[in-house]
């Protein structure tokens, strides 16, 4: 007989904590305790101290700071508006690139890979991953700028009609290095992260509902969009959403290929700059207070920014799923 | 209209399509990491030679090697994971051990998330602003605290998740045959957990080992060999950003050199662990 004490304890998987002691027992806890606060007080510091740290940029420039596109150390006038967009349009591109590559990755590597392939093409994904930003950027501008200037940006720029809109678009230097090139060495930045997610969401699919599906008489596409993804939602949106988050903060790798311009980026081969290379670029030069000051609430900015896409992407793919 | 096969056929284009997309999404991941690959050694190899490992980073146009900028990053990661093991394994202990559901325990797991992928630059912005203006100087130490606080998250997670896949009839165990708690953790579940907990260090170390922004205005550079760590310290991610950008050749070459020993040491770093993680205690 089931009584409704059992079921409700088998419902909460929580095992049963074992007695507390005193003496070392309390000593342990309270120094496991002091180091996960720790980490709790790192991240109330990093807030505090930059929103201290850029007080002093939002007093002089008030709200304009976030409207104005002009940022001249010359003069002392810092806008951050500029960066601020070239932030947002690397990373939304960024996004739509890898998105639909990344999907398709998982995809492959659950549904379709065979079985003696998998783990070789699960290891290189994951490799992809951890290749050091500042490689992205040295590869980048030394060997896919070039090759990106050549191949696709001077047809381009030459098969466009003179005057129209996308000329206007395609405007400028090229040489490889500007908006589009960044968003495409992020995209692949970002995609294996968003794949790997989406390979271990995808695994979490109970095999009956795929099984059925297939037992319909649907054929794998039908599957993935009407069984599978349906199925991972909300977790995938989270994946995506924590891959937005690495694009946005993303340093080295942007700093190399961006082309370190100020002001508001009006064609996708413009250069332009992220709230992360304007930082690296010029924080450990700036000497003025202001200077370094309007730097520091660049990054108050772009921590705002990224905690936002961060917090919403943990809440949405929950636990169960490393990341 | 042809109704009857009409479908069938756009059932079996939409498939074809689809499934020649996976395979091209997939190729071009691969591609890529290939091609970065080729390039870090086609690049790379011609400047590796002993002068590497021996000389420190040179003025332009004359001869030298990495040993100032490699000795300085191996002394920042060590500092750093030191620190970073602590606060990890303890934090993560905590979390599995201690706090299981409380209120505090799921704020700290969320915060701990958030800071494992929080743009690793403003660590650094952080790191200079309670370090280095203070004391009026960059230092190694200065970026090994920053380091540190990149590693410490993913440990914590890491360890966290291990411990929880430790089975409760050890534990039970432990306390049955009268071990306090610190004890059944130390020696029974840590121990249980070890190679779990070797891999979450080992991937933390992979990812610091590459991390250039949050060094750039906390250890600086240097040009010489100097074990000083309260001086600003030479490191291989600030060299290789500041010789790849540079309009010198040889400086470069040295970049190249540099980027390919980093590759190359992250990318062996995360096998190892990947193969540690695939061993039976951990699943």
């Amino acid at each position: 007989m089931t009584t409704a004490a059992d079921v409700s304890a088998a419902d909460v998987p929580t095992p049963p904590r074992i007695a507390r002691g005193t003496g070392l027992d309390r000593a342990f806890e309270i120094l496991c305790f002091s180091a996960a606060t720790f980490l709790l007080t790192a991240l109330g510091g990093i807030v505090i101290s930059l929103a201290i740290g850029g007080w002093p940029a939002f007093e002089a420039f008030g709200f304009g700071f976030f409207t104005s596109s002009n940022w001249d150390p010359v003069q002392e006038i810092y806008g951050a508006a500029g960066a601020v967009t070239g932030t947002l349009v690397t990373a939304t591109l960024a996004l739509l690139f890898a998105l639909p590559l990344a999907f398709g990755i998982a995809i492959f590597l659950v549904e379709l890979c065979p079985p003696i392939l998998r783990r070789t093409i699960g290891t290189a994904v994951e490799l992809l991953a951890g290749i050091p930003s500042i490689v992205y950027g040295m590869w980048g501008l030394f060997v896919f700028a070039p090759w990106f200037a050549k191949h696709v940006q001077m047809p381009i720029m030459m098969s466009v009609e003179p005057g129209s809109f996308w000329e206007k678009i395609t405007a400028g230097v090229p040489n490889g290095a500007g908006i589009l090139s960044a968003s495409i060495i992020l995209a692949i930045m970002i995609l294996p992260f968003i794949a790997a997610t989406t390979r271990e969401l995808l695994l979490t699919i109970p095999p009956q509902v795929r099984e059925s599906a297939y037992g319909l008489g649907s054929t794998t596409f039908e599957v993935i969009t009407k069984v599978s993804l349906p199925y991972i939602r909300t977790g995938a949106i989270g994946a995506v959403m924590l891959g937005l988050g690495r694009a946005l903060g993303e340093t080295m790798a942007v700093t190399f290929i961006i082309g370190n311009s100020h002001g508001f980026p009006t064609s996708i081969f413009a250069s332009g700059s992220t709230i992360a290379s304007t930082i690296a670029n010029e924080f450990a030069e700036a000497t003025d207070r202001l200077h370094s000051a309007s730097l520091i609430a660049l990054g108050l900015v772009l921590f705002v920014i990224t905690f936002a896409v961060l917090a919403l992407a943990r809440l949405l793919i929950g636990r169960q799923v490393h990341a | 209209m042809t109704v009857a096969t009409g479908p069938r056929l756009s059932r079996r284009i939409s498939e074809g399509v689809f499934l020649v997309f996976c395979w091209i999404a997939t190729l071009v991941a691969v591609l890529a990491l290939a091609a970065i690959l080729w390039s870090l050694l086609s690049q790379g190899i011609g400047g590796l030679d002993l002068n590497i490992f021996t000389k420190s980073t040179p003025a332009p146009g004359s001869e030298g090697g990495l040993l100032n900028a490699i000795l300085g990053s191996l002394m920042m990661c060590a500092v750093a994971m030191v620190a970073a093991v602590i606060v990890g394994i303890l934090a993560g202990t905590w979390l599995s051990e201690f706090a299981r559901d409380s209120y505090y325990g799921k704020v700290i797991r969320f915060l701990n998330d958030v800071l494992l992928s929080a743009p690793s630059i403003l660590v650094g912005l952080f790191v200079y602003y309670i370090l280095v203006a203070p004391l009026k100087g960059f230092s190694g130490f200065a970026g090994a605290v920053a380091l540190a606080l990149i590693a410490a998250p993913v440990i914590t997670r890491t360890t966290e998740d291990v411990l929880r896949l430790q089975p409760v009839a050890l534990r039970e165990a432990s306390v049955a045959l009268g071990a306090p708690m610190w004890r059944t953790i130390l020696a029974v579940i840590w121990k249980a957990a070890r190679a779990g907990m070797l891999t979450g260090a080992l991937l933390a170390f992979a990812r610091i080992s590459g991390e250039t922004a949050p060094l750039l205005f906390t250890a600086l550079n240097n040009q010489f060999l100097s074990l000083d760590l309260t001086k600003p310290t030479a490191n291989l991610p600030v060299v290789i950003f500041n010789f790849a950008l540079s309009a010198y050749d040889d400086w470069r070459r040295l970049a190249w050199a540099g980027a390919m020993l980093i590759a190359a040491t992250v990318l062996t770093v995360t096998v190892v662990a990947r193969i540690l993680a695939r061993e039976p205690n951990r699943s």
